[in-house]
C-alpha cells in the first residue's frame, strides 16, 4: 500500500483565532502538490499543524499517516514518522552547531525507537554524508561549522532547510516558500535539489511533496500533479498544473470572484491580522 | 565504620538533577576536632595546632574581632548560617576517614556516568585524604621547581615562605573587606599558594590535585597566587563532580597578584551539594599590560555569592570574568564579577550567563567602576539569563560608577525563556523534547565552554546534559 498523508476537515486557530476551516487534501507518497493561495490564506498554517507546531491549535478534523493519528504525536513523533517541513523562517539557535544537530536528527529519524542516550550514526558515516548533500548543495563545508541558522543570510537558511531534507529523507516533505529570497540561480539549484532528494525517500522510494510557492521556478523541475488554492482558510479548487500556470501569471482575482464565500473570510482574517 | 548518609528533603523530587541529591556524609574518624562552634579560644587553639608563627595568630584574632564586629551582607540571598554550628577546624589524618565500600552506589554511579578515573573518584568521595599525586606528578613538581616556581598549600607557604607570602597575605582582600572574608582570616586552611618567578610560562594547566602534601580542600581555603613580571599560568580549581564537605558552609578567599606584563587565568567550576553556602571572596591586582581572567562555573549549592575581582592597577592591564551559573530547585545563585577601572587604558570585559530551571533562581550582581582620569579605558558587560520555566527566576543588578568622562562603557543584559519556536523547531527534526532543551542550553554556554581547558569543557558539558536530564515534560 502507498504510504498516504490524508487531511480531513481541519479547523486550525492561532491564539483562539480560527484560521483553517476544514481543509481536505491527501498526499500519497511519490506524488506532487502545489499550494498557492494570497498572502494569509493559511498556507503556512497548514504546514505548521501538519508538523505538530504546539501554537496551531486543531479545533477540528483529523490527519491521518496511514493508519496512525498524527494529531495525537508531538513534533519529535512525527518526525520520526517521516513528516518534514522546511520552514518559512527558521528558527535560529545559537551555539548549537549544524553538524551537531543534524547528527542527532538524522539518528532518531532513522531510528525512531531510539531511547535518549544511545549511540548516535557513527561520526565516519555521517560526515560523508553531509559532505556529499552539502557538495550537491554547493554549500561550503565551514557551514557545518556554523551555528544553527544564526546569522545565515535568507539565501543559507534556506539552503540549510534542503539540507536537512537530505539529510532526514522523509516520507513527506512539505516546502514553505523554500524559493524566496532566493536568486535566480539560487532557486534553479534549489529546484533541482528538491526534484533529486524527493525522487529517493530510500530504498528507491519517493517522497510526497507539498511545495507552498508564489513562482513558477520551483516547479520547472517538480511538476505538480495536483495543484490546490486556497483562500480564507479553506482549500477551494484544485487542478493539475495548469492551474499553477494560470496563478502566477493572472493571480487570484478569477479565485475570489468565483468563491465569495471564502473571499469575504479572508478579508475577515486579514483584518484582525492588521489590528 | 559509620557512615551518615543524610539526604536532603528534596531528593524524593525525581525532576531534580542527578548530582545535587546527595547531602553530606559525617565522617567518624578525625584525629582531632576543634570544639563546635567560635570564639577567641578557639581561634587561637586553630593558630597552635597548626604551630604558626606570631605574626599569624595575631592576623587571626585580629580578624575575628572584625568578623564579629561586621553584619551579616544585607543584599544577595537569605543566609541562615549558626555560627556556633560548626566546626572551624578538623586536623587532617592520615588515617582514611572511610572506605570505598562505604561510599552510597548512587555517588559511585554518578562518578561513572562524569568519567571520573578510578584514583580522583576515591579522592572525590573523601576515601582518600588526598589524591595520590605523588606518584602521577612527582615528575612534574620536580620540572616546576627546577624553574623556580613555588606550588604548596598555604599552610606549608606560611612555614616556608614567610616573606613571599607576607607581603601580599591579606592586603588584597583584608579581613575588613566583609564578614566572610574576616571569618576566613580567622579560621582558614589550606588552599594553594604558588608564586611564579619573572618570565617563567608555565605551560599546563596547575590544579589542585597536583599538590604534594597537602591538606585536604576545606571550608575554609585560602589561595594565594603571585605572578612575577612577564610570567603566565593558568590555575584550575576544583572538579565538575560533587563536592562533599561536613559542613555546611564554605568560605574561600582567594587573592592574585598578577605583575607588570604577567598573565594568571584562574579556572573553577563547582559543583556543590544542596546544603551548601558557598560565599567566598576572589580578588586580583593586575598591574601595567598584565591579564587577569577568571572563568567560573557554579552549580548547585543552596546558596553562593561569588563576584570575583579585577582591579587594574595601571596602564594597559586587562581584566576578564567570565562565568556560567546553573541553578535548579532550592538553590541561588548570586554570582556576578568587579571590575575597578584605577589607571588609563584599562580594559574589561565581563561575560555572564546564567540557566534556572524547576523553581531555581539566579541572579546576576555586577560592579564596573572607572575612577577619575582612568581615560580611554573600556569595559564591555554581557549578562545573558535563560530561564527553563515558570517557576525559576532570574534577576540583574549592574551596577555602574564612571567618574571619568572619555571612556567607554557598554552593558547589554538579556533574559530569554526557553522558546516554544526553538523547541519546536529542534523538535520538527525529530529530537525528543528533552533532547531540545538540553540542547539549547548546552548552544546556550557554548560561548563559555568554548574557553575551559578541553577536558573540563567535555566535563562540564555532561554536567549540564545530567543537570538537565528529567527537566522537562
Ligand atoms: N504564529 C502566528 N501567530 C499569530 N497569527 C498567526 C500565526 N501564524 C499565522 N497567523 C495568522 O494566520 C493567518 C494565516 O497566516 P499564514 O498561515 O502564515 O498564511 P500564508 O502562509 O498563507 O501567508 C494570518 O492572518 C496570520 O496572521
Ligand atoms: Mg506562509
Amino acid at each position: 500500500m502507498t504510504d498516504t498523508l490524508k487531511i480531513s476537515d481541519l479547523h486550525v486557530a492561532v491564539e483562539g483565532k480560527p484560521i483553517l476551516r476544514g481543509v481536505n487534501l491527501t498526499i500519497r507518497r511519490g506524488e506532487t502538490h502545489a499550494l498557492m493561495g494570497p498572502n494569509g490564506s493559511g498556507k503556512s498554517t497548514l504546514g505548521n499543524a501538519i508538523m505538530g507546531h504546539p501554537g496551531y491549535e486543531v479545533t477540528g478534523g483529523t490527519i491521518a499517516l496511514n493508519d496512525g493519528n498524527v494529531l495525537e504525536w508531538d513534533a519529535s513523533e512525527r518526525a520520526r514518522a517521516g513528516i518534514f517541513m522546511a520552514f518559512q523562517r527558521p528558527m535560529a539557535i545559537p551555539g548549537v552547531k549544524m553538524a551537531d544537530f543534524l547528527r542527532h536528527a538524522t539518528t532518531n529519524v532513522r531510528n525512531p525507537d531510539r531511547k535518549e542516550g544511545e549511540e548516535l550514526i557513527p561520526m565516519r558515516q555521517f560526515r560523508k554524508e553531509l559532505t556529499e548533500n552539502m557538495e550537491q548543495l554547493r554549500m561550503d563545508v565551514e557551514f557545518a561549522r556554523r551555528y544553527v541558522n544564526d546569522g545565515f543570510s535568507g539565501g543559507e537558511m534556506k539552503r540549510a532547510e534542503i539540507l536537512q531534507m537530505a539529510m532526514l529523507r522523509p516520507k513527506f516533505a512539505i516546502l514553505d516558500e523554500t524559493d524566496s529570497g532566493l536568486d535566480v540561480d539560487a532557486v534553479k539549484l534549489a529546484s533541482e535539489s528538491i526534484a533529486q532528494i524527493g525522487s529517493d525517500a530510500g530504498g528507491g522510494e519517493k517522497m510526497g511533496i507539498l511545495i507552498i510557492t508564489h513562482h513558477d521556478k520551483l516547479l520547472d523541475r517538480n511538476a505538480p500533479d495536483f495543484t490546490h488554492v486556497m483562500l480564507g482558510g479553506r482549500i477551494v479548487e484544485t487542478g493539475g498544473i495548469e492551474l499553477a500556470r494560470e496563478l502566477y501569471t493572472d493571480g487570484y482575482d478569477r479565485i475570489r470572484a468565483a468563491y465569495p464565500e471564502a473571499a469575504a473570510a479572508e478579508e475577515s482574517m486579514t483584518e484582525t491580522a492588521t489590528v | 565504620m559509620a557512615t551518615d548518609l543524610t539526604q536532603d528533603s528534596t531528593t524524593s523530587d525525581a525532576a531534580l538533577g542527578e548530582i545535587n541529591k546527595y547531602d553530606f556524609i559525617t565522617p567518624s574518624h578525625d584525629v582531632f576536632k576543634a570544639e563546635k562552634g567560635l570564639n577567641a579560644g578557639i581561634v587561637a587553639q586553630i593558630s597552635e595546632m597548626k604551630n604558626e608563627p606570631a605574626w599569624m595568630r595575631e592576623f587571626r584574632l585580629e580578624s575575628f574581632k572584625i568578623f564579629e564586629s561586621k553584619p551579616m551582607p544585607n543584599w544577595g540571598g537569605d543566609i541562615g548560617i549558626d555560627f556556633q554550628d560548626i566546626y572551624y577546624y578538623l586536623k587532617p589524618t592520615n588515617e582514611q576517614g572511610r572506605t570505598w565500600d562505604d561510599v552510597p552506589q548512587e555517588i559511585k554511579d554518578t562518578f561513572d556516568k562524569l568519567g571520573i578515573p578510578e584514583a580522583e573518584k576515591k579522592y572525590l568521595a573523601g576515601v582518600k585524604a588526598q589524591f595520590e599525586s605523588e606518584v602521577v606528578y612527582g615528575s612534574l613538581q620536580e620540572d616546576l621547581g627546577k624553574k623556580g616556581v613555588i606550588f604548596t598549600d598555604t599552610d606549608t607557604a606560611v612555614r616556608e615562605h614567610p616573606e613571599l607570602l607576607r607581603e601580599y597575605f591579606g592586603k588584597i582582600i583584608p579581613p575588613s573587606d566583609n564578614k566572610f572574608a574576616a571569618l576566613n582570616s580567622a579560621v582558614w586552611s589550606g588552599g594553594s599558594f604558588i608564586y611564579v618567578p619573572p618570565g617563567v610560562k608555565i605551560e599546563f594547566p596547575l590544579q589542585a590535585y597536583f599538590r604534594i602534601n597537602a591538606e585536604q580542600m576545606g571550608q575554609f581555603e585560602r589561595t594565594m597566587i603571585i605572578v612575577d613580571e612577564g610570567a603566565e599560568v593558568h590555575y584550575v580549581e576544583g572538579c565538575t563532580a560533587p563536592m562533599y564537605t561536613t559542613e555546611s558552609l564554605h568560605s574561600a578567599v582567594v587573592e592574585i597578584m598578577v605583575k607588570k606584563n604577567g598573565r594568571c587565568r584562574y579556572t573553577t567550576i563547582q559543583n556543590w551539594a544542596n546544603n551548601i553556602y558557598n560565599l567566598v571572596t576572589k580578588r586580583a591586582m593586575a598591574y601595567e599590560n598584565s591579564l587577569m581572567e577568571w572563568i567560573d562555573g557554579n552549580l548547585g549549592s543552596r546558596l553562593t555569592m561569588k563576584y570575583p575581582a579585577v582591579y587594574l592597577m595601571e596602564p594597559g592591564a586587562r581584566g576578564e570574568i567570565l562565568s556560567i551559573a546553573f541553578s535548579s530547585k532550592g538553590q541561588h545563585q548570586d554570582a556576578g564579577a568587579k571590575v575597578v577601572h584605577c589607571a588609563p587604558h584599562t580594559k574589561s570585559r565581563i561575560i555572564s550567563k546564567s540557566i534556572s530551571k524547576n523553581g531555581g533562581r539566579s541572579s546576576y550582581r555586577g560592579l564596573c567602576k572607572v575612577e577619575d582620569g582612568a581615560v580611554g579605558s573600556k569595559s564591555n558587560v554581557v549578562c545573558d539569563a535563560l530561564i527553563l520555566d515558570s517557576d525559576s527566576r532570574s534577576d540583574t543588578y549592574p551596577y555602574i560608577e564612571v567618574e571619568e568622562q572619555d571612556v567607554q562603557v557598554e552593558h547589554e543584559a538579556s533574559v530569554s525563556r526557553i522558546g516554544e519556536e526553538q523547541l519546536f523547531y529542534l523538535m520538527s527534526r525529530g529530537l525528543t523534547e528533552a533532547e531540545a532543551s538540553s540542547m539549547i542550553v548546552s548552544g546556550f554556554i557554548e560561548p563559555l565552554i568554548k574557553e575551559l581547558p578541553m577536558e573540563y569543557a567535555v566535563e562540564m558539558n555532561r554536567l549540564i546534559e545530567l543537570q538537565m536530564e528529567g527537566s522537562v515534560g
